[in-house]
């Protein structure tokens, strides 16, 4: 190959290209967020956050979607946690190599890459009509739990993995049954992985609309019950955006939206520092 | 003459297709310290781990033959492995104390077998910490978390989780192959101290202590026992060529 | 004490089986629901049918959504095509030239990239990219183009941080011995670096690709819902209406067989991802195969 440009001149641009290339995606961003804030931020007023909506959200506030939001996160935590860290804890743990192991990871694989609308389906056909859950908290939040369990399964078996095998070894050498080394030694130590798992999914499940839209319904009144309807925040934004009843109202969910978000990943990186440094790996 | 404590009778152990212990025939005395010595890879440490059968933990793991505790054999199929370590305790090549405090940590044994009662375990926790030459150091710092001890104190201190279950039998295998010159000195100490109450037997890769510290001795080659005896009489007057070869360290 | 402990190891497997089971359950769900119209419109005329008219007002309703299943991958190729090379160059950048300032920056942007809800970047995009579009380049601003960026920009953190991965795993010989050899370095990402890790990156590429099909909130607000080929069919400033949209847009009122046809798009869409999973699945475990 004949050039004309010598390697020192094309290695400098190419390296000048990359930046470029990183620059763009870092302004990208900047630009996304910044205008979000920008427009909603003189939309956030206590009034915004604590009033119910009026005129289809074109005035008053957003409180129902951010209780309903919350009642939607506690049922799929209080699902998710228990079923996701149990299963974890068989594939770490119990489970023997053999067809049944693998089918049960796959079944976690399979979870994970299906579409959240195709949950969203899934959860209107089984929870809503067929348990007749109806549109409620329950069907919604249940719904929500399918999209995250693989995610806190994962998470979780990685971090029971990352478990020394010497600690499990010593518990057993006294005198330990199985189930007393895992549940006192191995998900202790454990824990702080499997809590930040947890709590990025919980970042993941905040902000989904697909799964939601025919499963939770689209309520603007205060939830009394689990039965319920709610429209989650998200929901309530997409409603806002596309029904063009008010892009100002939009601007100021999505702050909302983010802000939750936000704080959410940021508990997440605290927890994850916090227990770093007393977390044994030798 | 004291009573034999735990003994092995035609033992042989398969690791899929692999055998890894042959025939294996001896007999540990109660309250003396047994060694068993030989190049990495011939046994040693896969025979310590039948005595409390941490190879049940082992996939594709086969044992024939017998292993007689107090005249019971261990692979019976009456004995519980779980009930079984908590007469036989183990100390690992490794120190692995929990990644919780001090206390916690020795009180783990008396708990996991249901005692609950505080002061019972305040007591146990103290006498096991003494018992292992650690209380003067960690007593009070009781709350303060294990990790942060010295390689050689989480080794005690697992010695002391160990004697809170109050065993018969320690294991240890290879426990001072991870610490310094000064941390393993203590630990030998204590283990002539420990032979009075218990009956020991240790793995290790270093001849001078296994001459240090044990009673009788074993030389594993190959997945055999080449040679059993008193320790004296091994070290003095091996009657095989290979134990005489590997203990004048002409391989190993 | 012995049958405690059973009891917990069947709780523990019952736990671990919930996802095969939901996985079951929705498969047998979808067909349950979709099946009807399958069979009778016939799964080639479904899937190759060109006309989608539900509530025919006279004669016969037809469910044809091949211009859906285009307008899928149309917007899934088109936001590859955007980000691709950006995210093959933030992951070269952050692998091998970043400083650790920069590269901190760029981790974080990504971590945060991938926190922002999809229904945000529809929202902006509905405010920003399709006015944009429309005063800029014509159309309707609704348009394939749109959909692309706005794909494009949720593809990229997830194909800079398995790119970044896969060239990471690059063992640390090869560049040193192309750099012994006098190369540059670009000379060495290009020829030793990137070849190397190439089926790592067609893993992120062929995952990006099925997340992309598979997204519908940020897509839906901006790509229109018009439920035929654009034409021509080149026309990238056309708005058209992925599988995934069809569905959003008509469930709220959809029944019968219209309920019906909306699981059966369902039903494709689950294949088609599906398929597309099972392929990157299988090009990151050859790659596994090939070191050790």
């Amino acid at each position: 190959m004949t050039s004309l440009i010598s390697p020192a001149t094309s290695d400098r641009a190419a390296k000048v290209m990359l930046w470029v290339s990183a620059s763009i995606s870092i302004l990208t961003l900047l630009f996304i967020l910044g205008y979000i804030v920008v427009q909603g931020l003189p939309v956030l007023t206590l009034s915004f956050l604590l009033e119910s909506p009026r005129l289809s959200g074109a005035e008053g506030g957003i409180l129902p979607a951010i209780v309903g939001t919350f009642c939607l996160m506690l049922v799929t935590l209080l699902s998710a946690v228990p079923i996701g860290i149990g299963a974890a804890i068989y594939l770490a743990e119990y489970a023997h190599e053999g067809a049944v192991t693998r089918i049960i990871s796959f079944g976690v694989e399979c979870l994970a890459g299906i579409p959240s609308i195709v949950i969203g389906l899934f959860g209107y056909a089984f929870l809503a009509i067929y348990l007749g859950f109806g549109f409620s908290i329950l069907s919604g939040g249940l719904a929500l739990m399918f999209m995250i369990l693989p995610w806190i399964v994962r998470v979780s078996e990685e971090s029971l993995k990352a478990v020394p095998s010497g600690l499990r070894e010593a518990s057993f050498a006294l005198g330990a049954t199985k189930w007393q080394t895992v549940s006192r030694v191995v998900l202790p130590t454990a824990i702080p992985g499997i809590t930040t798992g947890v709590i990025l999914g919980i970042g993941k499940a905040i902000g989904e609309t697909a799964v939601i839209m025919f499963t939770a319904g689209s309520s603007l009144l205060m939830p009394t019950s689990l039965f319920d309807p709610v429209r989650a925040l998200p929901y309530h934004l997409y409603i806002l955006a596309s029904e063009g009843i008010s892009d100002k109202m939009a601007y100021g969910s999505s702050v909302v939206l983010l802000v939750m978000v936000l704080v959410i990943n940021l508990a997440a990186v605290a927890i994850q520092r916090h227990y770093g440094r007393h977390h044994v790996r030798n | 003459m004291s009573e034999i404590e735990i003994e092995s009778r035609n033992l042989d152990l398969w690791y899929g297709s692999a055998q890894a212990l042959k025939e294996i025939t001896m007999a540990m005395p109660e309250k003396k310290v047994t060694a068993i010595i030989g190049p990495s890879g011939c046994g040693k440490s896969t025979f310590i781990r039948c005595i409390n059968r941490m190879n049940d933990l082992v996939k594709d793991c086969r044992i024939t033959g017998e292993l007689l505790f107090e005249g019971t054999n261990i692979y019976g199929n009456s004995v519980d492995a779980v009930e079984l370590r908590k007469k036989i305790g183990m100390v690992f090549q490794k120190p692995n104390p929990f990644p919780m405090s001090i206390y916690d940590n020795v009180a783990y044994g008396p708990r996991v077998h249901g005692l609950r009662n505080r002061e019972e375990l305040d007591r146990i926790v103290e006498e096991s910490l003494k018992a292992s030459a650690l209380w003067n150091e960690v007593g009070d710092i009781l709350d303060r978390s294990a990790i942060d001890l010295s390689g050689g104190q989480q080794q005690r201190l697992c010695i002391a989780r160990t004697l809170a279950v109050k065993p018969k039998v320690i294991l240890f295998d290879e426990p001072c192959s991870a610490l310094d010159p000064i941390s393993t000195a203590k630990i030998e100490d204590l283990i002539n101290t420990l032979k009075h109450d218990y009956t020991i037997v240790i793995v290790t890769h270093n001849m001078q202590q296994a001459a240090r510290v044990s009673d009788h001795t074993a030389f594993f080659l190959l997945g055999e026992l080449v040679e059993f005896g008193k320790t004296k009489q091994i070290f003095e007057l091996p009657e095989k060529k290979s134990t005489e070869d590997y203990i004048t360290g002409r391989f190993g | 004490m012995k049958t405690n402990e059973r009891i917990i190891e069947l709780l523990l497997f019952l736990s671990a089986a919930t996802a095969v089971t939901i996985v079951a359950l929705i498969i047998i769900f979808l067909l349950k629901e979709g099946l009807p119209v399958l069979v009778k419109v016939g799964i080639i005329d479904f899937c190759l049918g060109m006309k989608w008219n539900p509530i025919a007002i006279a004669g016969e309703p037809s469910y044809g959504i091949f211009p859906m299943i285009v307008a899928s991958f149309y917007v899934a190729i088109g936001s590859l095509i955007i980000a691709v090379p950006l995210g093959l160059a933030c992951a070269v950048f952050l692998a091998e030239i970043a400083p650790s300032w920069a590269r901190s920056i760029l981790k974080h942007a990504i971590e945060l990239l991938v926190g922002i809800p999809s229904v945000i970047l529809g929202f902006v995009g509905l405010v920003l990219l399709v006015p944009f579009i429309r005063d800029h380049f014509g159309g309707w601003g609704f348009s394939i183009l749109a959909g692309s960026i706005i794909l494009a920009i949720m593809a990229l953190p997830r194909i800079i941080s398995i790119s970044d991965d896969a060239i990471r795993s690059v063992p640390r010989e090869y560049k040193e011995a192309s750099l012994a050899l006098g190369a540059t370095h670009w000379h060495t990402i290009r020829k030793v670096i990137l070849p190397s890790a190439r089926s790592g990156i067609v893993a992120a590429v062929i995952l990006a690709m099925a997340t992309s099909i598979g997204e519908t909130m940020a897509v839906l607000m901006v790509v229109g819902n018009t439920p035929i080929l654009p034409t021509p069919i080149y026309d990238i400033l056309d708005p058209v209406r992925p599988m995934t949209s069809n569905i959003v847009l008509e469930m709220s009122y959809a029944t019968g067989d219209h309920a019906s046809a909306l699981f059966a798009t369902g039903i494709v869409l689950f294949i088609v991802v599906a398929v597309l999973n099972v392929i990157s699945h299988r090009a990151l475990k050859s790659k596994m195969g090939t070191r050790r």
